[in-house]
């Protein structure tokens, strides 16, 4: 396996102080307290042992309950749900279950690191589908070219996506669902920022006619309750792959903390609130961010979700990594290269308006006096 | 509340440029409605908050808070009596409650004899007022939702995936 090209630019992030980060994939807020407090308190009352395998069984159920309520998507909470370390263990669970050797995967890029890294590791075979040419969308075009052409085992999707921010509509995702059902595709779904979508409803894959027996569901708590260290995901999926998934974990993982399972629970009975503010604040940045973006000559879309905007650098003549670490040394501003997220993305930044007002007005105007050197 | 309140309630320093861009919408027009909310009386006035432990050269003020009991007047009830009251420029708050007392004052003063002054003298006295109980303020922790303490530092690692 290839180490991380990036990693070096990293290291050198890592190695300054005082810098002003747009580079962080979290958010900026920490968890609200009332989620802290539950997971306090449950060390007082002396939570301190493992759970069942599969995870505390309150919390499966409170997640079945909540996903019902809020998209009325159903998961029997026995059988079709397991609680993962993150929505990360949950990929590797579900790729190592269904990969065949070989087996090929359809990803469409940029995406998440970790896609085609899992992918190759569980023996399968990333096939990566270069969404730039159609503002950063799969379309139902180019997975059919991809579909004929590859005969995928399955297609990995993330929406709103990490690193560009979009998000696809209903009617976007039924043209899709067309496509993978009728190749006979598993989808793995994840859509970890779905509670930080702003222009429209997030619509649940498997909340699709007919796709919810060809999906595995994967969210979790990071981004939305701001959980990101707790590390608590969920997998949702047919009870024949939970039932395989849960037995490599049982053998790996064992079960998550019950600890941050326990302050998950809390989330979910008091946590609507702070995800609505944090939403709404979110939704301000962005469009600070895009405007300011595009004065600077930086072209960006505009995107409907996550927090992350994939601004182009074609207009200004520049490459990512030698923008980006002249960024660094120069202004003390990160931002990561994109080609962080493949080597075609050489035009491209990741910026991550997860961070405060103060900061973000301060970054625009070191960007500028960068620009103007 | 409308999301330019929202926005100012936060950070009054935010510029009507900044809030158009926020919010999608034009300068002027943020600039209007700003104008509009400030005559309406809505948008009552702006200033820093500032901890004056911290600051090096605040003159140490102290705070009491000052319950109060008072007896209604016929027709006006209470507010006749409380303006008298908070009219006193040492009420820097003043509030009616529910519940054992009428009246909860906040009342600033540069020591503690000033403000036992001003409740023996000017409060106490008053026709209507039936008693009071003056608690002094020792430490404060929180006010108005905001910590007063040193910010801490952000604890994330600079960069991630």
């Amino acid at each position: 396996m290839q180490p991380s090209g990036i990693r070096a630019f990293f290291d050198l992030v890592l190695g300054m102080k005082d810098v002003i980060s747009l580079g962080v994939g979290e958010p900026d807020f920490v968890t609200p307290w009332q989620i802290r407090e539950a997971g306090i308190y449950s060390l007082e009352q002396g939570f301190t042992s493992y759970t069942s395998n599969k995870g505390l069984y309150k919390l499966r159920l409170s997640i079945s309950r909540y996903l019902k309520n809020r998209y009325g998507l159903e998961y029997c909470p026995d059988e079709e749900i397991l609680i993962t370390v993150g929505v990360s263990e949950g990929f590797d669970l579900v790729l190592r279950s269904l990969l065949n050797p070989h087996d090929k995967v359809l990803i469409p890029t940029p995406c998440y690191v970790s896609y085609p890294a899992l992918t190759g590791l569980a023996g399968g075979i990333p096939v990566c589908i270069d969404t730039k040419h159609d503002g950063f969308k799969l379309t139902p075009a180019r997975l059919e070219e991809a579909a004929v052409k590859n005969k995928p085992k399955a297609i990995i999707l993330n929406y709103p996506t990490n690193p560009t921010g979009i998000s696809y509509s209903k009617k976007e995702l039924e043209g899709l669902k067309k496509i993978i059902l009728k190749h006979k595709m598993i989808c793995i779904s994840d859509e970890i920022y779905a509670d930080l979508t702003y222009d429209f409803e997030h619509t649940p894959f498997p909340t699709l006619s007919g796709a919810k027996e060809k999906t595995i569901y994967l969210s979790g708590f990071s981004k939305s309750y701001a959980m990101t260290g707790w590390r608590v995901g969920f997998a949702c999926g047919p009870k024949e792959v939970i039932a395989a998934m849960t037995k490599i974990h049982q053998y790996t993982i064992m079960c998550v903390s019950i600890t941050s399972q326990m302050a998950a629970c809390e989330a979910l009975v008091s946590g609507k609130k702070s995800v609505e503010e944090m939403k709404r604040e979110y939704r301000r940045r962005k469009e600070l961010v895009v405007a300011g973006l595009n004065d600077l000559g930086l072209s960006c879309h505009n995107p409907q979700g996550a927090f992350y905007v994939f601004p182009c650098l074609k207009g200004i003549g520049r490459k990512s990594m030698e923008f980006a670490q002249g960024l660094l040394k120069d202004q003390n501003v990160a931002v990561v290269p994109g080609t962080a997220f493949g080597e075609s993305y050489e035009d491209y930044l990741r910026i991550s308006y997860a961070s405060s007002f103060e900061n973000l007005k301060e970054a625009l105007a070191r960007i500028e006096k960068f620009l103007n050197k | 509340m409308d999301e330019i309140l929202e926005i100012l309630e936060k950070n009054g320093c935010a510029s009507a440029e900044d809030i158009a861009k926020m919010l999608k919408k034009k300068p002027q027009a943020i600039k209007q409605a700003i104008k509009k909310y400030e005559k309406e009386g809505v948008i009552l006035g702006y200033k820093a908050l500032i901890n004056k432990e911290l600051a090096k050269d605040a003159d140490s003020r102290v705070r009491a808070l000052i319950e109060v009991n008072i007896t209604p007047q016929k027709d006006v009830g209470f507010d006749k009596i409380a303006e008298r009251i908070y009219s006193f420029p040492e009420v820097s708050s003043c509030y009616l409650i529910s519940g054992t007392y009428d009246l909860l004052l906040i009342v600033e003063g540069s020591n503690l004899h000033t403000v036992a002054r001003f409740v023996a003298e000017k409060l106490a006295p008053l026709e209507n007022v039936r008693g009071t109980s003056t608690h002094f303020l020792l430490k404060k922790y929180k006010e108005d939702g905001i910590l007063l303490k040193h910010r801490e530092e952000n604890k994330r690692i600079p960069i991630s995936y």
